[in-house]
């Protein structure tokens, strides 16, 4: 009973974490905010979900001998880890080729990585255009 | 089974509220990069869903299909951001 209990605690952590997610992702003005939304929020409640699936398996495993569960829950375990392995690396990603591709901070008080270079390929190509350039001139 | 169905509906539905304000994000956002962000968001929540669904029928092979779904989808977010970066592999 009371691990049942704690199962629903979990589930409704969880499900609540991902409500603020989606909430965020419409609310928030700028995509590094979106980001931050939509990614801490949806691996936190993913991390409360999946455990109460994990809970789940051991209760089954344990009260009631079925062998099912403990496949239920070492699975769920994979997946959590894929989870949280891959999510932030990805918003990582994309957070970088945001701000390279110029999508920059809307309300932002300071933004440290100003000066950098904003497209790699865009100075890949002006180096490119000054060496034809200088072919052609000296031709 | 059908007990566990009826608790885990409830879950389902609210994660699906989830996944549509996602989609909306998708639908109406200004740049490319809100786009990427509101399919990455909508890729988390579908992982869940399947790991949810799998608890509730008791069936373990919705889960290998979750936890191949997330490999598959890191990738193409990978290849996403690395195309809005310069296109450069």
């Amino acid at each position: 009973m009371i691990f049942e209990i704690i199962i629903y605690i979990f589930m409704g952590i969880g499900v609540f974490f991902n409500a603020l997610a989606g909430v965020g992702l419409l609310r928030f003005p700028d995509v590094y905010t979106r980001l931050h939304a939509g990614t801490k929020c949806t691996t936190f409640g993913s991390i409360f979900v999946i455990g109460s699936v994990i809970l789940i398996g051991l209760k089954n495993w344990w009260f009631e001998n079925d062998l099912n569960g403990s496949v239920l829950a070492i699975h769920s375990i994979f997946a959590l880890i894929a989870i949280l392995l891959t999510n932030p690396v990805g918003a990582h990603a994309i957070a970088r080729a945001a701000h390279r591709s110029g999508v920059m901070p809307a309300k932002a008080v300071i933004d440290e990585l100003e000066n950098e270079p904003i497209k790699k390929s865009t100075k890949r190509k002006k180096v490119i255009k000054k060496a034809l350039n200088e072919e052609g001139g000296s031709t | 089974m059908m007990e566990f169905f009826n608790q885990y509906l409830i879950v389902l539905i609210a994660l699906l509220i989830c996944v549509i304000m996602s989609i909306l994000r998708v639908i109406f956002g200004p740049t490319i990069p809100d786009r990427v962000v509101g399919v990455d968001t909508v890729n988390t929540i579908v992982i869940v869903c399947m790991v949810v669904f799998g608890a509730a029928y008791e069936e373990v092979i919705y889960i290998d299909v979750a936890i191949v779904y997330a490999l598959l989808s890191f990738i193409s977010t990978l290849f996403i951001a690395k195309y809005l970066e310069g296109g450069e592999f």
